[in-house]
């Protein structure tokens, strides 16, 4: 059942994934508060995208329990999707749909009304600037583009949490930081954003970061407070020095 | 005697999408030169282009002293190329797909050993596991591995570090010094402006063009506008405010701080501080610094967009 009387949107107690005998998320622990940006880092194979998954209601965990915007990834993992954007850098778009249609593809699925999807989808082309291309096959777009366009229709729907997965994996400098801007954008509104990233300087535009080590969460603060904490000069430092005790090797 | 030569280049796709625009540029031997720019500036066209998967529209290229049209057949000989998407055989053993490519060069693992011995002994563990189930770093070590079996004399590298995490990464990035030590030349693409500084030269490439090409240190130099690191409470309230000012050319979030390019000399890090002390920040601590890699190629694409690229300016406001 939904729970509205905290801030707290996201709460993960003690949840873990096992295949086999390999735990790839071991007894994870954390809450995220409304409109937070949270920074949810970690070495390849660290366990951040089965974390992530289960989180998104598609994986159900071995054990341990976890609600999302209210709802029980266990037992109302439907309700979940509903009231949450996603998108990752390896599937985002249908290439072969032009952004109007991509646009009114996913407001549909996000359940739009047919009113409000025509002046949000216009909207949309305005705010991105896309006016010349809102016929354009999203195949021929810059990476860049593509990726903010990606993001803007994940909240389309406004929804409470946005995950992220790699959002800006080979975008440019600038772009990247434009994709950073809408982020700070979505967060003002009250979307709560959950963002994966190899970008340790955009670790620093979160508010608090948890770093993945073998399947557990080794780290979780502010990136100040995380600096602070292993003496180090930026994101990058202390990333470095949690990833390097892992045992796990990159499988 | 130059690795690579890159003469005039130019490709176009279909009508009017040039993916590379006259580009010209060299590689020495033993040279670890960097190919800096975003997805879609052209990067992996002239890769194709130099290993003889592509042909040139116009313009010249030689490879290892080989003319890459005439003379395909020696460069696809020692040259060794690990393209931007996993092109190794899913379905097969890491040690399959080893011996794959061992044999079609005419060569064994045993033979060169020495020369894949660091990064094979890495991936010795999953030797008997297919090359489809392993991670992202252990696909990237495989591919490099699979390129350099036949002792390349040059290699060419092709994002080899895109999603890659950043402990990855610079382990990657020991292992190309530990390559260039053997006098192998190598081209690297990459989007990570960090990986710049540790290129011996390097050439900024965006929209098919080359915006610069120089030393890390050289490119960097060349930052013209006094540039200032700024941090105080409310960071977002103040890069959108910092936006509006007089003295902005121009101003990005940099990890903990934002960096300011001051239209002129005429302003300083004072003028900075005082704009934000009249809206009400606090904490605020501004000082002039040097430009960074990642700095400069802003500042070089933002000036290349004002100058060139009416037709889109729409989307970089």
């Amino acid at each position: 059942m939904a729970d509205m009387t905290t801030d707290i949107v996201i709460d993960v107690e003690k949840l873990t994934k096992r295949f086999g005998s390999f735990t790839a998320v071991d007894a994870i622990s954390f809450q995220v508060h409304r409109g937070e940006i949270f920074g949810f880092l970690g070495a390849n194979g660290a366990g951040k995208t089965t974390a992530m998954k289960m989180l998104i209601g598609i994986s159900t965990p071995t054990s341990g329990r976890a609600m999302v915007a209210g709802y029980d990834v266990l037992k109302e993992s439907e309700r979940i999707k509903e009231n949450i954007g996603y998108m990752s850098q390896k599937f985002s778009l249908y290439e072969d749909l032009s952004v109007r249609e991509n646009i009114q593809f996913y407001g549909g699925i996000y359940g739009l009304r047919k009113s409000e999807l025509a002046e949000k989808s216009e909207a949309l082309i305005q705010k991105l600037g896309l006016q010349s291309e809102a016929n354009v096959l999203v195949k021929s777009l810059p990476l860049g583009w593509r990726q903010k366009l990606s993001f803007s229709i994940a909240v389309l729907h406004e929804p409470k949490i946005v995950f992220l997965d790699e959002p800006t994996g080979g975008v440019d400098p600038i772009t990247r930081r434009q994709f950073w801007d809408m982020i700070y954008d979505a967060a003002h509104r009250g979307i709560t954003v959950f963002v994966t990233t190899h970008y340790m300087d955009e670790a620093e535009y979160c508010n608090r970061v948890s770093i993945m080590v073998d399947g557990r969460i080794d780290a979780l603060d502010s990136p100040g407070a995380l600096k602070a904490q292993f003496d180090a000069e930026s994101m990058n430092d202390v990333f470095q020095a949690l990833a390097r005790k892992a045992t796990r090797s990159a499988d | 005697m130059s690795a690579i030569v890159v003469n005039h280049i130019s490709k176009s796709y279909g009508a009017g999408v040039k993916a590379l625009d006259d580009i010209t540029l060299d590689v020495q031997q033993g040279e670890l030169f960097g190919l800096i720019g975003p997805d879609g500036a052209g990067k992996t066209t002239l890769f194709r282009i130099l290993t003889t998967v592509l042909l040139a529209d116009s313009g010249l290229a030689t490879v290892d002293g080989y003319e890459v049209v005439k003379d395909y057949k020696a460069i696809r000989q020692r040259v060794g190329y690990m393209p931007g998407r996993f092109s190794l055989y899913q379905d097969l053993t890491v040690e399959e797909n080893l011996n794959f490519f061992a044999k079609v060069f005419h060569t064994t693992i045993e033979k060169n050993y020495d020369l894949v011995k660091d990064i094979y002994v890495q991936l010795e563990p999953f030797r008997t596991r297919r090359a489809g189930k392993l991670s992202g770093g252990m696909k990237q070590k495989l591919a490099l591995c699979c390129a350099l079996i036949h002792k390349p004399s040059v290699l060419f590298l092709d994002e080899p570090t895109t999603g890659v995490d950043p402990v990855s990464r610079r382990e990657f990035w020991e292992m190309l010094k530990r390559l260039k030590a053997q006098n192998i030349s190598i081209l690297v693409s990459t989007p990570y402006m960090d990986e710049a500084s540790l290129c011996d030269r390097i050439a900024f490439i965006q929209n098919g063009k080359i915006l610069s090409i120089d030393s890390p240190e050289h490119i960097t130099g060349n930052f013209r506008e006094p540039l200032i690191a700024v941090r105080c409470s409310n960071m977002y309230a103040a890069l959108l405010e910092l936006r509006e000012a007089e003295f902005c050319q121009s101003c990005f979030a940099f990890g903990d701080a934002h960096h300011v390019r001051l239209a002129s000399d005429k302003w300083t890090e004072k003028d900075v501080v005082r704009y934000l002390e009249q809206r009400g920040h606090t904490n605020i601590r501004a000082e002039r610094i040097k430009a960074g890699i990642e700095d400069t190629f802003m500042s070089l694409s933002t000036d290349l967009l004002v100058t060139t690229d009416h037709d889109t300016e729409g989307h970089h406001g």
